[in-house]
């Protein structure tokens, strides 16, 4: 395969994921907004740096408000990680790509870059908000279903994999990072109604609330959260499973090479050293500290991909 | 000519339905409007999906565009295209041969049949080509004939592109739509496939690797990039031949052999299908400025490791200076009379031939020498005064950048329109494969149909569209 092409795989499949995130973020945010009294904006602000575009829509606007967020984060094209220049770019590496992946999935992508254009032409009504921002994750289902229905599992599957999950786990990764101290035993008002919905937050923002009550009922603090989202290896989001796929395609990748890839070494090095130790170890490490050490990791993991992988030389 | 009755290739010139849309008509009559229109937006819905989209050039954004596409097929019965398909043979032969020629000894030249300066100093000439042997000894292995009918048996060549012809990834789509559309109409009548078309480029391109490729050849498609016009006929060629599509800055020379830059290391390509022009291909050896090309592939090529299709050098087969000396090239390298007739040209470069071109702008289509697409083109009859004043002082700056042909009444094949059927003038690219031996016309080919009322003018760029194309099993 191309390095080229291994490299619009990888960035196809990022951009894809990046606009689910982005759509599950402002849902959160707007439940949050809908679900709390007083001033929500605190709230916004931190949905923004979730997502990674505060400092850029600071850069923008004066003060922070439900709509401009909204609006920054589902359709402005200054906005890189906005949901329409992720559709954007996903559709742009899928054209570059378009020989290595199947018809049905190109078409998907397509369909899904039409419509998302279609409803995202003007700005989003907020009683027309939630019915988008389902279309869009449908939309994004639908590419991912034709992922996995419709192409050969061969090196190009392992590339989109891996784009998938290290933008997954950069996501969670970052959802903790902006609201680690939620998480923190020491904050002193412990199993406030204010706590239960900034948990509640977290976990809706990585699609896992549903999943947690399966495994912890009700009962779950957030010990329980912390070890959900970063170790759990059942849940399809947590910094663990996504760094145990990492290292399957990367493995796959390395199938007959004779000495592994500095890419396959890093992705073990993250599994062994920071996602195989149990929860109290990471407190004991200091929650923030471990998750941006995390971070770090992600992005030289990312560096190295494209060396090993010849993306551009 | 411009007074002639024009000829409708489904009502003929006297209104009496022609054989070959017999099984159509029959069909279309028990058909109900709505019923089309539904499915003409259908189709559109299609091509949208698709993403078959060209981009225009000269707009400010490079916005992605549909071709029209319009769903009344365009009818040729098999003993028409038996015809046809053995003038294109000839006409193809031909041109490889002068391209040889021209390359080598330039025997044509030695005899008279062309003028040493319609060689020497056109830009399309490459001297790096000079005494190269391509191999296989292929010059054009994909070659696009641009042709125009007046009459039942009346094709006419109105242009050869023997660089990189492009449109058949409309040819098979088009089939493709009319196969889901209106598969009734495929069991009622026999029509040659075309679909084809990728595995046969695969195997003539293999077929033309250099002697030293060990295995199966390696092919692969070059692109300009994502923003060229014809990106997804790139892609979609590379993907319907299972190869893979490249850029200049994933190619480079390794060891003497091209190679492509692969996320396991530099792999060997055989086969380069290149679909940018001569002058991006390398810049060593031809623009300097081009950071499209690979710089040294030239001389991969010259040392006999790589096959680039179409070889370099083979603008000057498909010029429009030397369009007009087709009828002396076919004879002089194939020993028979042309099977297809050439349209009069007059070279503007001659002084008789201006005076004349001067006298009669008015009935005349005007062509720059080296343009395409249809721009830079007076077209006589339908132009405005200013127009005609124009191009009048340009033809006596620049003469020798110009000829000028008549008004060929352009037969016309009926479109769905709001109001039915109405008939629209169309012309015909059939596609030309050549290998060793071996030169295959794929039955079919891209009709474009002008679907302003009355315009001649088919060009996609223009208001132009297309059309599926049948070539009947008689």
């Amino acid at each position: 395969m191309l390095g080229k092409t291994a490299n619009g795989l990888f960035w196809m499949s990022r951009y894809m994921e990046r606009a689910e995130n982005t759509a599950r973020l402002i849902e959160t945010g707007q439940r949050l907004a809908l679900t709390r009294l007083g001033d929500s904006d605190d709230e916004w602000r931190s949905v923004l740096q979730s997502s990674g575009a505060l400092s850029a829509f600071l850069a923008e606007h004066d003060e922070i408000t439900k709509d401009a967020a909204i609006n920054w984060m589902a359709r402005d094209r200054a906005n890189p990680s906005s949901i329409r220049s992720c559709i954007d770019l996903a559709r742009q590496n899928a054209r570059l790509v378009r020989t290595a992946i199947t018809g049905e999935l190109w078409e998907a992508i397509n369909a899904t870059y039409m419509s998302t254009n279609d409803m995202l032409a003007r700005k989003v009504a907020e009683r027309d908000l939630p019915a988008v921002l389902r279309a869009i994750r449908q939309n994004t289902a639908l590419v991912r279903g034709m992922v996995h229905g419709t192409m050969m599992r061969n090196d190009i599957y392992d590339f989109l994999r891996i784009g998938t999950f290290l933008e997954r786990a950069d996501n969670t990764a970052r959802i903790l990072d902006v609201k680690y101290y939620v998480l923190l035993p020491t904050v002193s008002a412990v199993g406030s109604s204010i706590d239960n919905v900034q948990w509640e937050s977290i976990l809706r923002s990585v699609s896992a609330r549903g999943g947690f009550r399966m495994e912890y009922g009700n009962a779950g603090g957030p010990q329980e959260i912390a070890q959900f989202l970063i170790l759990d290896r059942r849940m399809p989001r947590s910094l663990a499973f996504c760094a145990s796929k990492l290292k399957d395609n990367l493995r796959y990748l390395n199938a007959g090479a004779t000495r592994p890839n500095a890419s396959l070494r890093m992705v073990q090095d993250l599994e062994t050293g920071f996602l195989s130790h149990d929860v109290g170890a990471v407190f004991e490490y200091g929650l923030h500290e471990f998750i941006q050490a995390v971070l770090d990791k992600l992005a030289t993991l990312a560096r190295q991909i494209e060396i090993d992988f010849r993306f551009y030389e | 000519m411009t007074t002639s009755p024009i000829f409708d290739e489904m009502w003929g010139t006297d209104d009496s339905l022609r054989d070959p849309y017999r099984v159509f008509h029959e069909w279309f009559q028990g058909e109900d409007a709505a019923r089309l229109r539904a499915k003409q937006r259908d189709a559109d819905e299609l091509f949208r999906l698709s993403g078959i989209t060209f981009n225009v050039y000269g707009q400010a954004e490079a916005e992605e565009r549909l071709i029209p596409f319009d769903i009344i097929p365009r009818i040729i019965s098999g003993a028409e295209w038996y015809r046809l398909s053995r003038g294109i043979e000839q006409r193809v032969r031909a041109i490889n041969a002068f391209l040889h020629d021209i390359y080598h000894g330039q025997e044509i030249i030695k005899a008279g049949r062309i003028p040493q300066e319609m060689i020497s100093g056109n830009d399309a000439f490459l001297p790096q080509m000079i005494g190269v042997e391509p191999p296989g000894g292929v010059y054009t292995h994909i070659v696009g004939i641009d042709l125009v009918r007046t009459g039942p048996g009346e094709f006419y060549v109105l242009e050869d592109n023997a660089r990189t012809p492009s449109g058949v990834s409309y040819m098979l789509e088009n089939r493709e739509t009319m196969l889901q559309m209106f598969p009734e109409l495929f069991s009622r009548n026999r029509v040659q496939p075309v679909q084809n078309y990728p595995v046969d480029l695969q195997r003539s391109l293999a077929a033309c690797a250099p002697q030293g490729a060990s295995g199966g050849p390696v092919v692969a498609v070059m692109t300009p990039g994502i923003f060229n016009s014809a990106y997804f006929e790139h892609a979609f060629l590379a993907d319907q031949m299972g190869v893979e599509l490249v850029e200049g800055h994933d190619l480079r020379v390794v060891d003497g052999h091209l190679a492509m830059r692969t996320t396991r290391g530099y792999k060997t390509i055989d086969v380069l299908y290149r679909r940018v022009d001569d002058d991006f291909l390398d810049p060593l050896n031809f623009n300097p400025e081009s950071a499209l090309g690979v710089p040294g592939i030239m001389d991969v090529y010259r040392a006999g490791n790589l096959t680039i299709a179409n070889a370099p050098g083979t603008g000057i087969a498909d010029d429009k200076a030397i369009y007009s000396y087709m009828p002396e090239i076919v004879e002089f390298y194939t020993g028979e009379q042309p099977l297809l007739k050439n349209v009069q040209t007059w070279r503007c470069s001659e002084p008789e031939a201006l005076a004349y071109v001067l006298d009669n702008l008015q009935d005349l289509v005007v062509k720059e020498v080296h343009g395409s697409g249809g721009y830079g083109m007076l077209i006589g009859p339908t132009a405005t005064k200013k127009d005609l004043a124009a191009f009048r002082r340009k033809l006596k700056a620049r003469p020798g950048n110009y000829i000028a042909q008549p008004t060929l009444s352009l037969s016309t094949v009926p479109i769905f329109s709001r109001n039915g059927l109405a008939p629209r003038h169309v012309d015909l690219r059939p596609f030309v494969l050549v290998s060793p031996g071996k030169i295959h016309v794929t039955p079919g080919g891209l009709t474009r149909v002008a679907l302003k009322k009355g315009s001649l003018v088919v060009n996609s760029s223009q208001g132009g569209g297309t059309k599926d194309t049948w070539i009947l099993e008689d």
